[in-house]
């Protein structure tokens, strides 16, 4: 196990640059999720980080040794692959046991290994079937072996989860989480889904376009996030956005779209008039009586909660509620978010403007 | 539309029962089987026919002009005494097996080279296959020129350079006609192989090669271990087709020494023809054609074998 520092990394296809100078500090043993829609770079940085993309500028070190230059299978880390990259010409036991005979350890060696890989993961009764012979959350168990086996100082998982049906998704989300609070093995786990991100991270890292957008554990993200890609992004259903400006009449308040009246607990200094952005999570909204009117256009129960789409001032803004009211669709709630929940981000920069 | 539906058929026409002719014309079996139809009678025209011919005429005293009596293993007992029969099927053994082999070592070094990154991939791809595109007679009239005994420009070449004095008679020496047939086979052979085994190096998932470069493993114990196994599937085949061709080779050799010097170069195809046609014992032609049936059929049983899918291919495929 060993802490692993990547400061000012950056990235370039050509004269094409995908990564502009990232730096995330990972300590020993944490579990650092790096998260953000396709192209944002993640993928990038964890084959940096695995010696399988060269490093156009910055260090990433494992340990206390940089790596920049080091081959891969000297970094000692060991990787997960969204495709599981299974050998299928060797059975569950050799494709465990291959890097292990390639550094030339003993037959028993390999065996108890691979023996105790197995039995972590209820492996054992598959060691002599073949990679077609499983399931596909089998086959992601095997990746997971091979990677143990190795006993390595990093764990790194691209997107593990993504071609697994949704209920295996969540079962063997469970089961890495479990396995890392096991093993306590340094873990980069990259992914798209801020499900994934929210559950598993001990540290998530928000990338977009080739940069950190904000870094934290996933209820800080989540609580307050640090600009509006962010909000938008942690977070199911997604923030609603509502732009206006700040409007403070004696007491703070924002006038959002066609006049609306929306509260704020404190505005920030010098905001009076100033355009924004009012950002409320759809779990926020409470029905009052000085609410804002709304109309209710669709209302979709899941049994545990009612997500209810309504228009706000004209825009579509997306409520949640876990008791039960009775909506129907062209119904007038009024909606009140809760003010000391309510995020304020700028409306040109996206940052932060409340505390 | 649902109007239309609600409309009585005005001359419901009657219905009758399917005739055993109706049957024969719908039954999904016997559909398949007037599919496989026209297929067939090619193959039985073609293959069968000739096939069953030839080993028929085997057993006859057969001449050019005429048909031939049935004389039982005649034929087989005289060549089983004919010291040149013998020879050529030396040859064709001895030709077979070192021009399959050189083929597939080059065949595979050259896959594995035109599967890196490389500039002008495609061209050197396409280039690669030009000696398998070239009609085989003028590829070996091109050899017979680059090999004669007088103009070869491999003598002029080394003489002009110093290092032999006298021309090399490269078709008129034993152990030389052998090497010039043996490498114009070998030359025109490598592209079927190379191009072949291409297509299965491409398909094999690159993200196998980076697992296996985590694993640890060198570019050699990925060869190893990851690509030569995952290849041996066509590799069965592209050599089971290699060693038939090369097997039944006959343009090449007719068109460069005809089985010359001193029969040093005949293959049984070619014997058989020269037996046959030139001089007209059709008879023992086929004889001798039909003796390079069980070395065929041992080839095939060898891919066969080789051919069946492993263990590690079965199963659904769901990734």
């Amino acid at each position: 196990m060993s802490s692993v520092q990547i400061r000012d990394v950056r990235k370039s296809f050509g004269n094409f640059e995908v990564l502009h100078g990232v730096s995330i500090p990972i300590e020993d043993g944490e579990f650092v999720v790096l998260v953000g829609p396709s192209g944002c770079g993640k993928s990038t940085l964890l084959r940096m980080l695995a010696g399988l993309e060269n490093i156009t500028s910055g260090t990433i070190s494992i340990g206390d040794r940089v790596v920049n230059n080091v081959q891969p299978k000297e970094r000692d880390i060991a990787m997960v692959f969204q495709n599981y990259a299974l050998y299928p010409h060797m059975t569950v036991a050799d494709n465990m046991g291959f890097s292990l005979k390639l550094r030339g350890a003993s037959a028993d060696e390999i065996s108890n290994g691979v023996k105790r890989a197995a039995e972590i993961l209820a492996l054992t009764p598959l060691l002599e079937r073949y990679p077609r012979q499983l399931s596909g959350g089998q086959r992601q168990r095997v990746a997971m072996g091979r990677a143990i086996v190795r006993d390595p100082q990093v764990f790194l998982f691209d997107e593990p989860l993504s071609n697994l049906d949704a209920k295996l998704r969540v079962a063997m989300r469970t089961e890495i989480k479990e396995l890392h609070q096991r093993l306590k093995t340094t873990t980069v786990y990259v992914t798209h889904d801020q499900i994934e991100a929210m559950t598993m991270a001990d540290k998530i890292v928000v990338m977009h376009d080739g940069i950190v957008e904000q870094m934290g554990t996933p209820l800080e993200l989540y609580d307050t996030p640090a600009n509006q890609f962010v909000a938008g992004f942690i977070g199911s259903p997604a923030m609603n956005f509502l732009k206006g400006q700040v409007k403070s009449n004696g007491s703070a308040g924002f006038e959002g779209p066609n006049g609306v009246k929306l509260p704020l607990a404190s505005a920030p200094a010098n905001s009076e008039g100033r355009p924004a952005v009012y950002g409320v999570r759809p779990e926020h909204f409470t029905i009052a009586d000085d609410g804002a009117e709304a109309e209710i256009v669709v209302v979709e129960p899941t049994g545990s909660e009612t997500q209810v789409f309504a228009k706000l001032g004209g825009e579509q803004v997306v409520a949640v509620f876990r008791e039960r009211h009775q909506f129907n669709p062209g119904d007038k709630v009024r909606l009140k978010p809760d003010p000391a929940l309510v995020h304020l981000f700028d409306e040109q920069t996206g940052k932060r403007l409340n505390a | 539309m649902a109007d239309i539906a609600m409309q009585p058929r005005t001359a419901k026409r009657q219905i009758r029962e399917a005739t055993a002719w109706d049957q024969l014309r719908t039954n999904h079996n016997w559909l398949g089987f007037w599919f496989m139809l026209p297929a067939m009678a090619f193959l039985i025209f073609f293959l069968a026919y000739p096939l069953g011919l030839g080993v028929w005429i085997s057993f006859t005293d057969a001449k050019i002009g005429r048909p031939g009596e049935f004389i039982g293993t005649e034929n087989y007992e005289w060549l089983w005494g004919d010291s040149i029969f013998w020879l050529s099927v030396f040859n064709t053994l001895l030709y077979t097996f070192i021009a399959s082999a050189i083929k597939f070592g080059i065949g595979l070094y050259l896959a594995l080279l035109l599967n890196e990154n490389m500039p002008f991939k495609a061209m050197l791809r396409a280039l690669v296959l030009i000696p398998f595109i070239v009609p085989t007679v003028l590829s070996a009239l091109a050899f017979w020129w680059i090999f004669d005994s007088q103009f070869s420009i491999i003598s002029w070449s080394l003489k002009q350079m110093g290092v032999i004095t006298e021309n090399i008679n490269f078709l008129g020496d034993v152990t030389w006609a052998r090497v010039c047939v043996i490498f114009a086979n070998i030359w025109r052979g490598v592209p079927f192989v190379a191009i072949t085994l291409l297509a299965g190096l491409q398909t094999v998932q690159p993200s196998l090669y980076e697992a296996a470069t985590l694993d640890g493993a060198s570019k050699w114990e990925m060869f190893r271990f990851i690509t030569y196994p995952l290849l041996t599937p066509i590799i069965a085949v592209v050599m089971t087709f290699s060693v038939l061709f090369t097997f039944t080779d006959f343009q090449l050799i007719w068109a460069m020494t005809r089985g010359g010097p001193v029969n040093a170069t005949h293959l049984m195809a070619t014997l058989s023809y020269q037996r046959a046609i030139i001089a007209g014992q059709l008879g023992e032609g086929a004889a001798i054609s039909s003796a390079m049936i069980p070395f065929l059929l041992a080839a095939i049983m060898v891919s066969w074998f080789g051919l069946q899918r492993r263990k590690w291919q079965q199963g659904e495929n769901n990734d």
